[in-house]
């Protein structure tokens, strides 16, 4: 299971009267296998948000749960793929993945066998002793991913995954993704810039206010990729020229552009 | 400037600027300005150091003295690491640590090597304490603040990642912290050796047995400069030799990460 939920969730940094509000009044439950993507602009409190369930930070105010408990610290049900890969430079790619299974005491072999098909399921086979800095980033960040799906996690973090990466490897991996979350379903919490990568991906898109972060709005996508049979379709380009599609996008742009010219007002 | 130089061209570069070097100094040396007896010839050096070589002068050959005083340098040198580096990744590690030691380790450190001569002279009379004493004092500061550096800026997202994947924290710190810092640890052990071994003649100067420090201490006693130069010139050369041999394991590392310039 990976249900995670927001109960009112407020996030101050600094002290609490007169600190930093950087999330407020924060209700959002998202399901068990759901794809849930968060935009909104620069400094809103996005990854705020995941590493509240991450457990890297406690909120102030209100609850972050999953499966109805409490998070207080990070643990290997919720893993996260950062922005900028995170591996460990001094560890080759199987040793990266490996150590997750290794924290579990996972037997060896089993431990093998999976580190085995991840690999193989991410197109990583001929890579497995070589190490991070010898990898382009759209690999090192195959890795991250792998390392984070081996552990079978109930819930997969995703801040800005694919940021860091150009544009062709960006859509190869988001294609990708894809595959991986149609082969595995997990609840994924997605962090993104970019509002096509929201509504290819996710199921539900959460669009925020800027800071104190709040929930602006929350799209529905699923209903609309099913009724529309987005899926009836490989290539990501030709999703995107759907007029429903298009229909969305333009929809959370105009969202978002409000958020931004609030800032000059 | 950031043209590329091959190693090649950097030996040869190398050789240039010694050759310059033993050059001027022979010219000095026989231009009569300065007495022979004040600054012998390269030559007289040269011949000096290859007779000390096989003839024992105060006690030992010379590779005899090189040998006593490394070992001595190996002892005080091993110290200071194996204490130092603990400590520093410790000090990197805990902020309450860091808060305590660090005033009084900033303060000490700025007491250099030979000025402990005295207490080591009075703790440990003619024995080995005293010179490894000197040694460790040079050769602890940089361990300790290379292993400080190595750990205070370890990428924080490393800490997070081994978090996330279940890495309980005693494990964190040989997990992350210790091979994150091996670089800077690394280079903190080429200044500490460095140091460690520019402290020796300083030590010596209080174990009248053995060693490059005694043998000058003699030369200087029988007014044989060339004695003096030929300490001088083994000190330089091992000195070199074990800066080498760590650069040699620092790029060795630094490739292993994709680190390397
Ligand atoms: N540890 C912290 N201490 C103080 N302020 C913080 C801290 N972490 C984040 N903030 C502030 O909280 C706000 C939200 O930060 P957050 O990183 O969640 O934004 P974001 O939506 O992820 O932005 P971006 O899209 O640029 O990544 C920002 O204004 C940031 O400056
Ligand atoms: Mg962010």
């Amino acid at each position: 299971m990976g249900v995670i939920q927001f109960k009112n969730v407020g996030k101050v940094f600094g002290p609490k009267e007169s600190g930093f509000v950087a999330l407020k009044d924060i209700n959002l439950e998202i399901a068990d296998k759901e794809f849930v993507a968060i935009v909104g602009p620069s400094g809103c409190g996005k990854t705020t948000c995941l590493r509240l369930v991450a457990g890297f930070d406690n909120p102030t105010d209100g609850a972050v749960m999953v499966d109805g408990t409490p998070i207080k610290r990070p643990g290997p049900n919720r893993a996260v793929v950062f922005q900028q890969f995170a591996l460990f430079p001094w560890k080759s790619v199987y040793d990266n993945i490996d150590i997750g299974l290794r924290n579990l005491n996972v037997p060896k072999a089993e431990r093998q066998s999976r580190i085995a098909a991840i690999l193989n399921l991410m197109n990583l086979e001929p890579y497995a002793e070589h190490f991070p800095h010898q990898l382009s980033g759209g690999m090192q960040q195959r890795v991250a991913i792998a390392r984070a799906y081996v552990l079978d996690p109930d819930v997969l973090l995703m801040d800005e995954p694919f940021g860091a990466l150009d544009a062709q490897t960006r859509v190869v991996m988001q294609e990708e993704l894809v595959r991986l979350a149609r082969k595995n379903p997990r609840t994924v919490l997605f962090i993104t810039h970019a509002v096509e990568e929201a509504v290819y991906l996710a199921d539900r898109v959460v669009i925020m206010t800027r800071a104190p972060g709040r929930i602006k709005e929350v799209l529905d996508i699923a209903s609309i990729r099913k009724a529309e049979d987005w899926d009836s379709h490989e290539k990501i380009e030709d999703v995107m020229d759907l007029e429903s599609f298009v229909h969305l996008r333009t929809q959370i742009w105009r969202s978002l552009r409000e958020e931004k010219a609030d800032q000059h007002a | 400037m950031n043209k590329r130089i091959s190693f090649r061209q950097s030996v040869l570069l190398g050789f240039g600027g010694l050759i310059l070097f033993i050059g001027l100094w022979h010219g000095l040396a026989i231009s009569g300005l300065v007495p022979r007896v004040f600054l012998p010839s390269p030559l007289e050096v040269y011949d000096r150091f290859t007779t000390l070589l096989d003839r024992r002068f105060a006690g030992a050959t010379l590779l005899g003295h090189m040998l006593a005083s490394f070992e001595r340098f190996a002892y005080g040198f091993i110290l200071a690491a194996v204490v130092g580096i603990p400590l520093g990744l410790l000090m990197g590690w805990y902020r309450l640590l860091d808060e305590i030691v660090s005033p009084l380790f900033d303060a000490l450190r700025f007491v250099a090597p030979i000025a402990w001569v005295p207490f080591a002279a009075l703790w440990f009379g003619t024995g080995i304490g005293g010179p490894i004493m000197i040694i460790f004092a040079g050769a602890f500061p940089p361990c300790v603040i290379n292993a400080y550096r190595g750990a205070k800026f370890v990428d924080p997202r490393l800490i997070e990642a081994a978090n996330m994947l279940g890495t309980p924290s005693h494990r964190v710190i040989r997990e992350v912290l210790v091979p994150s810092s091996v670089p800077s640890i690394i280079s903190g052990l080429r200044v500490s050796a460095g140091l460690g071994w520019q402290s020796l003649v300083g030590a010596e100067l209080i174990v009248a047995s053995a060693g490059v420090g005694y043998l000058m201490v003699q030369g200087q006693a029988n007014i044989s400069t060339t004695t003096v130069m030929s300490g001088m010139v083994a000190i330089g050369l091992v000195g070199l030799a074990l800066d080498s041999s760590l650069r040699l394991a620092e790029r060795v590392i630094l490739r292993k990460r994709g680190l390397e310039n």
